[in-house]
């Protein structure tokens, strides 16, 4: 039996503890925020806070994340608010959406610990989040924007 | 956001509007009739639903799917925006698959193009409707009646009505000749041009857009399919006792393979049936199969390259002939050749194919990220003997497409497992699948010979493209390159006395299909950098050169210049030189072209290439450091796709290709050695990471007044030739061959 935290509210399972994070957020608690994109920690679609820290969960294993917190994109803001997911819509940064989610995880984890990044600090932070629509350029800029920093 | 969760709902259409509703469809000329028992019944064959409900509620239907570049929203802004419709008391319902609405196809970059004029039309009239119910209402002229904004106002008293409760009386009233409607003039846009927010955005930032991956049925499972690993090849031998062994697997069933021609069908092989994702991808991984070879076991891509290769340096057939080349070339003097290559590709979109299905009673509900649900209702009722209009299919979200998701085989897979289990299926592909399993963009070869005068003019052009053709998913031993010669190749624009245009034969030996901008990725990377090439060769100034070589502003009639065959040419989109012309100077005035200061590894290189009938010119300032590293600073992209619904979902869509292109130019190559694609993830098929796409993009629309033309593809083909010409510029390194990472290593 794995317990875990997940948005604040306390969950378990009783499956496979080998089973990675992601599949138990999508699949089991119907978390469908958080996406599959490479299953090897190559691009970032599933990126989650693992006690506050930006985490694969493609590469997190229950058993990793038992008695930890989680929270996913469904869990960071109250009403969808975060000043990254603000700042997101200000610069209409999504395409196809499906790897935003991971990309705003990250970024949110980022400024969390940097509030004001420059921009190596940025580019080290999001290089392992992968978009294949090509929205690097309005990520970076809703980053600053939502940081408060010169674009 | 799209709702999955009521999935047992019928009657889907009747759903979307009360009893009282007026309901506007959109085929080229508008019908109007009144919602009820009726709507929906196929008693008419609308391409799009507009209803307006007695609240006042506008409720428009998107029938196209959304995969990122803002359809879902862009076809209902042409739609409120005639209507003066208060885009607030919009609500857009996405379409199932239905061949009512006209082609769904999702593909071609035509979205707006094909149904610009329709949508209009579709909002004149109920806009006159209303306009006409006020006037009746108040005993007034028509004339003096004018929708705005969800009201019908008369301009003389300033009375005015709510779109709301003139819909009783509206419906009353004979509709108006569809030929004798007002427009609105562009000065009085009030959403056509306007940048406006993509109405999932909020979904879409906070996790509740709903993709094909995310849709669910109840007491469904999850099914992982170990595939043929070489095409044509079939099960051997299947031992499943470990797969079993995986807590969550149920169940091991087995799949007819497919034959050729392949289309659309599902490949076959072996599927784990389980509770969960994981478990079904697991035991997938225990299986232990077994495959009996297939002819296309010898495919090397390496000897395939080299094949293709050889194929280009020897006479094809000819697609276009003008003048006499070989008179020319036999005259002596100088002359240049080139031959070029780009590699096989995969689409990678981040969301890998996905859809959830359930056979019942002989019929199939699916929801499925799809560019084509109709062609998933066809199929998947092949695949399961059934008829195509019992298949519902619900279009999701798609987390990209790019052309792979216009191929449904992943549906037909959920479909079958779902008829063999009993239960709805969630057909759950792995990025590895993804990768071997893909329509792939065909590697290509491409030989290009000129004769050229003093100035470095060619007086005499051949170019020949080789490659194996998406045809052959349809008719498996075509070998020709058909309407994909079309696509940047017989349609060069060059002002060239003496010009052929060939196509040399190609077999397949891997599934091909159409990825963002098809055939115009390697055409335009051959033909555009040959003009680089040229132009070095004559010590003259690229973008000058490439303008003389496009010669004067004219119309290009191609029947005229020596095309042999192909489609008739579409009169609403006439090759006209002046518009490249245009864009190629406003490229130019915009990167600073004329005043760039070549350094030591760093430069600026053009490409200016038409296709989906949008005119586009793209500068790329890039850096080459020692190690062969490129590093694109800027990217600046001039574009004239005619008239510009949203300009900033168009933007986004140039800045997106940029992208693209570059994953396409440095690093994207699929090989495969006996027969099996050897790429598996994004370790070993790349795509362009933060670091490695443009650091600044800049896209210049040219205002127009020309019909809407593409915008989803046409920003890739440019981007490879003007990152190797800038390559060229920056080192002295001509680049033929593709992935430049390979080049410079």
């Amino acid at each position: 039996m794995t317990e875990l935290t997940v948005n604040g509210r306390k969950t378990r399972f009783d499956g496979d503890p080998a089973m990675p994070l992601l599949w138990f957020l999508r699949d089991e608690l119907e978390l469908t925020g958080t996406k599959y994109g490479c299953g090897l920690g190559l691009c970032g679609a599933c990126t989650v806070h693992l006690n506050g820290e930006a985490v694969r969960s493609c590469l997190t294993a229950m058993k990793a994340a038992a008695g930890k917190s989680v929270t996913t994109i469904e869990g960071l803001a109250q009403n969808g608010d975060h000043p990254v997911q603000k700042a997101w819509e200000a610069v209409n940064a999504p395409q196809c959406g499906y790897c935003q989610t991971g990309q705003i995880m990250q970024a949110a984890a980022l400024l969390k610990k940097k509030p004001k990044p420059n921009d190596q600090e940025i580019l080290e932070a999001m290089e392992g989040n992968l978009c294949r629509c090509g929205t690097y350029q309005r990520i970076r800029q809703a980053i600053k924007l939502a940081a408060g920093v010169e674009s | 956001m799209i709702e999955v969760v009521e999935i047992s709902r019928r009657g889907f259409l009747g759903r979307i509007f009360s009893a009282g509703a007026i309901v506007i469809g959109a085929p080229l000329v508008p019908e109007v009739r009144a919602a009820g028992p009726a709507a929906g019944d196929g008693a008419w064959q609308p391409s799009v639903y507009l209803g307006i409900e007695p609240d006042g509620a506008v409720k428009i239907v998107a029938h196209r799917s959304e995969m990122g570049t803002g359809c879902r929203t862009c076809l209902p802004m042409i739609l409120a925006d005639e209507l003066e419709a208060d885009w607030s008391r919009v609500t857009i319902v996405q379409a199932l698959g239905d061949p009512k609405y006209g082609s769904q196809n999702t593909d071609g970059s035509c979205s707006v193009r094909d149904f610009y004029e329709a949508l209009r039309k579709a909002g004149a009239t109920g806009r006159t409707m209303l306009e006409q119910a006020a006037a009746a209402k108040w005993g007034v002229a028509p004339e003096s009646c004018k929708g705005r904004q969800h009201f019908v106002v008369e301009a003389s008293s300033g009375r005015k009505a709510a779109y709301g409760e003139l819909v009783p009386l509206a419906l009353s009233l004979t509709p108006p000749d569809a030929n004798k409607l007002r427009f609105k003039t562009p000065a009085e846009f009030r959403y056509i041009g306007k940048p406006m927010p993509v109405t999932d955005l909020h979904d879409l930032v906070t996790g509740k857009g709903t993709f094909g991956i995310d849709a669910r049925m109840p007491g469904m499972v999850y099914a992982a399919i170990a595939r043929p690993p070489v095409l044509g090849g079939t099960l051997k031998s299947l031992e499943d006792a470990a797969a079993k062994q995986v807590q969550g697997v149920q169940q091991v069933v087995k799949l007819e393979e497919a034959k050729p021609p392949y289309g659309f069908k599902a490949l076959g092989g072996a599927a784990v049936v389980a509770g969960n994702s994981w478990a079904a991808l697991q035991g997938r991984n225990k299986l232990k199969v077994e495959w009996n070879a297939s002819e296309h076991a010898e495919y090397e891509s390496a000897a395939y390259k080299k094949t293709l290769l050889e194929t280009a340096g020897k006479p094809g057939r000819v697609a276009r002939e003008k003048g006499d080349v070989e008179a020319e070339f036999g005259k002596g003097g100088k002359i240049h050749e080139a031959t070029y290559y780009t590699p096989m590709l995969a689409h990678a979109p981040m969301e890998p194919p996905a859809a959830v299905a359930e056979f019942k009673d002989g019929k199939v509900v699916a929801w499925a990220a799809t560019q084509n649900p109709q062609a998933v209702q066809q199929t998947v009722a092949a695949a399961v003997g059934i008829k195509p209009e019992d298949v519902q299919c619900h279009v999701t979200l798609l987390g990209g497409g790019f052309g792979r998701k216009s191929k449904p085989d992943y549906v037909a897979e959920a479909a079958l497992i779902s008829k063999q289990v009993g239960k709805p299926v969630k057909i759950v592909w792995s990025r590895e699948d993804d990768l071997l399993f893909d329509y792939y963009h065909s590697p290509a070869a491409m030989y290009l010979k000129a004769a050229v005068d003093e100035r470095g003019m060619p007086k005499a052009w051949l170019q020949r493209s080789v490659f194996p053709p998406i045809a052959m998913l349809f008719s498996a031993d075509e070998q020709y390159g058909g309407f994909q010669l079309g696509m940047g190749w017989t349609d060069i624009p060059y002002a060239i006395p003496n010009l052929r245009v060939e196509n040399g034969p190609a077999k397949a030996h891997v599934r091909i299909g159409w990825l963002r901008s098809v055939s115009n990725i390697y055409h335009a990377f051959a033909v555009q950098s040959f003009t680089d090439e040229l132009a070095a060769a004559a010590g003259r100034d690229r973008l000058e050169y490439l303008l003389e070589l496009i010669g004067p502003t004219r119309t290009l009639d191609l029947q005229k210049e020596g095309l042999k065959g192909g489609p008739p040419a579409d009169p609403r989109f006439p090759i006209d030189t002046g518009r490249l012309r245009k864009v190629i100077e406003l490229v130019a005035q915009k990167s600073g072209w004329a005043n760039r200061k070549p350094a030591k590894g760093r430069a600026l290189g053009i490409a200016a290439h038409r296709s989906f009938f949008s005119y586009i010119a793209a500068v790329v300032d890039l850096e080459v450091n020692g190690s062969g590293e490129v590093k694109i600073s800027r990217v600046d992209i001039a574009v004239d796709a005619g008239r510009i619904i949203n300009p900033d979902r168009v933007k986004s869509q140039f800045e997106g290709a940029a992208v693209f292109g570059t994953s396409v130019a440095l690093m994207g190559e699929v090989t495969v050695a006996g027969g099996r694609v050897q790429e598996t993830n994004f370790d070993g098929y790349p795509v362009a990471r933060m670091s490695e796409a443009p650091v600044e993009t800049r896209i210049h629309l040219v205002e127009s007044d020309a019909p809407p033309a593409g915008v989803g593809e046409p920003g890739v083909p440019p981007m490879a030739p003007a990152i190797c010409n800038a390559i060229f510029a920056a080192t002295g390194k001509r680049i033929r061959e593709l992935p430049v990472k390979k080049q410079l290593a």
